[in-house]
C-alpha cells in the first residue's frame, strides 16, 4: 500500500470533531469519492472520534490517502491513551455500551467501511484503523 | 544607584523618547492609519509613556504584577482589547510596545555613551520590562479574541434555530449545521415552547442542513421527537438525503417509530392529510 498524503489532527474538544470532519471531507472530495461513500466514511470517522472524546478524553486521528493495486482510498488511524476496552467482542455488539449512547458506534462504523481493525489494551489505550475505498 | 539615575534620566528626556517613539510608529509602513488616526495614536502613546515613567519611578523594574504597574497594565489591557475588537493583528499590538523599546534604547545610548557597562545593564533591564509588558498585550489580545468567538458562538446558536409557523398547527424547524448536546437543548426548548404557544399538533424537524448524521446526532433527534410526543404533538423528520438514509441503515439506527420524509414539502403534505386538509388549484 502506498501512502500519498498524510496528516495528523489532535482531538481534544467538540470543536476538533468539526474541524476533523471538514479536513476529512477535503480529502475525500480531492480523491473524487462518491457522495454516498463520502458520507459513510465521514459518519464512521465521526463515531470513532466521538469515542475518543467520550472514553479517552483526548487522542489523535491520522488521515492518509492510500492506494493499493488499482484502487485509491482514505485510511484513518484513531489513537488514544485512554482506559482501553476490556472485551472487544462485546464492544463490537450492537446495542452494547458502557456509556449512555445507543451502542452502535463501533459496530456501525465497521459496517460503513471496507476495512476495520481495532486493537486495545486495558490501561494503555485503543487504536482503530479504517479504510474506505473510492468505489 | 544606577537604576535611579536612569529613571530620572528617562524622565528628563521624556519629550525626546516620546518624539522618537511616535515617529517610529508613524513611519512604520505597517501603520494602520485606516484603523486609528494619528492624533489618537499620539494621545494614547503619551498617556502610556507617562504611566510607564510613573511606574519605573518606584525603582521596580522587574515585577509588573506589583501595584505601581497596575495603572499601566490596565491601560495596556484596554488598548489591547480595543485593538483586538477593531481588527489589529496581535503583531501590530505587540509592536506598539516593542517600538517604545527602540526609542528608550536610542536615548540611553546617547546618554550613556561613555559608560558601556551600565549601558548594557540598563538596556537589559528596560528590555525585560518592556517584553513583559508586551506579553500582557498578547494575553489580553487573545482574551479579547476569545470573547468575540464566544459571543459569535452563542449568536450562532440563537439565530440558527428558528421555529417557523408554516401553517396553523404546523411548526417547522430547519436545523443547519452540527447537532451537539448544547444545540439540541436549545432546539428542544425552542420547539417545545413554541408548541405550547401556538397550540400546534405537528412539528417538522428538517435536517437538510445537517452535514453528517452519526449515532450521537440520531440520539439527539430521537430525544427531541420523544419530548415532542410527550407534549401531545407529532414530530416528523424531513430532509433525509439518500446518502444519509444509507448511512443510517448501515449504522443500525432504529428510526422505526419516527415518521420520516425525504423533503420538507412531503412532510407538509403529510401534515395536511393528517389534519384532513386538501390543497387544490382553484378552478
Amino acid at each position: 500500500m502506498t501512502s500519498l498524503n498524510k496528516e495528523t489532527l489532535k482531538i481534544r474538544t467538540e470543536q476538533d470533531v468539526i474541524v476533523f470532519r471538514q479536513r476529512l471531507r477535503e480529502y475525500v472530495v480531492k480523491i473524487g469519492m462518491s457522495v454516498v461513500n463520502q458520507t459513510k466514511l465521514i459518519t464512521a470517522a465521526s463515531e470513532l472520534v466521538r469515542n475518543i472524546l467520550a472514553y479517552a478524553g483526548e487522542g489523535q486521528a491520522t488521515i492518509e490517502v492510500v492506494s493499493e493495486r488499482l484502487q485509491t482510498g482514505v485510511k484513518i488511524i484513531f489513537k488514544d491513551s485512554g482506559p482501553g476496552i476490556p472485551d472487544i467482542n462485546k464492544a463490537m455488539q450492537d446495542g452494547y455500551t458502557t456509556g449512555k449512547s445507543l451502542g452502535l458506534g463501533l459496530p456501525g462504523a465497521k459496517r460503513l467501511v471496507n476495512f476495520f481493525d481495532i486493537k486495545s489494551e486495558v490501561g494503555h489505550g485503543t487504536t482503530v484503523t479504517i479504510i474506505r475505498w473510492k468505489r | 544607584m544606577a537604576t535611579n539615575s536612569t529613571t530620572s534620566l528617562l524622565i528628563k528626556r521624556r519629550k525626546d523618547i516620546f518624539q522618537i517613539w511616535v515617529d517610529h510608529q508613524v513611519e512604520d509602513p505597517a501603520l494602520r492609519d485606516d484603523l486609528m488616526s494619528n492624533d489618537e495614536l499620539r494621545n494614547q502613546s503619551e498617556e502610556f509613556l507617562d504611566l510607564f515613567l510613573q511606574a519605573i519611578k518606584s525603582g521596580n523594574l522587574e515585577d509588573i504584577s506589583r501595584t505601581e504597574y497596575q495603572p499601566i497594565v490596565d491601560l495596556l489591557t484596554g488598548i489591547s482589547l480595543s485593538r483586538a475588537h477593531s481588527g489589529f493583528t496581535p503583531r501590530e499590538t505587540a509592536l506598539y510596545v516593542l517600538s517604545l523599546k527602540k526609542a528608550v534604547i536610542r536615548v540611553l545610548q546617547e546618554e550613556l555613551e561613555n559608560d558601556p557597562a551600565s549601558l548594557v545593564n540598563e538596556i537589559l533591564n528596560i528590555s525585560n520590562l518592556l517584553d513583559s509588558l508586551s506579553l500582557v498585550t498578547f494575553e489580553t489580545y487573545i482574551q479579547g479574541r476569545e470573547e468575540v468567538i464566544l459571543r459569535q458562538t452563542s449568536e450562532m446558536n440563537e439565530i440558527s434555530t428558528p421555529v417557523i409557523r408554516v401553517w396553523e398547527g404546523v411548526l417547522a424547524l430547519p436545523i443547519i449545521g452540527t447537532l451537539d448536546s448544547e444545540r439540541t437543548q436549545i432546539v428542544m426548548e425552542n420547539l417545545l415552547q413554541e408548541i405550547v404557544e401556538t397550540e400546534s399538533n405537528i412539528a417538522i424537524l428538517d435536517i437538510s442542513g445537517v452535514p453528517a448524521v452519526d449515532t450521537l446526532v440520531a440520539q439527539h433527534l430521537i430525544k427531541t421527537v420523544d419530548a415532542t410526543r410527550l407534549m401531545g404533538a407529532e414530530c416528523i423528520i424531513s430532509g433525509i438525503r439518500p446518502e444519509i438514509a444509507q448511512t443510517i441503515v448501515h449504522l443500525g439506527i432504529n428510526l422505526e417509530g419516527v415518521q420520516t420524509k425525504a423533503t420538507l414539502a412531503s412532510a407538509l403534505k403529510y401534515a395536511f392529510s393528517k389534519m384532513n386538509m386538501v390543497v387544490t388549484k382553484r378552478k
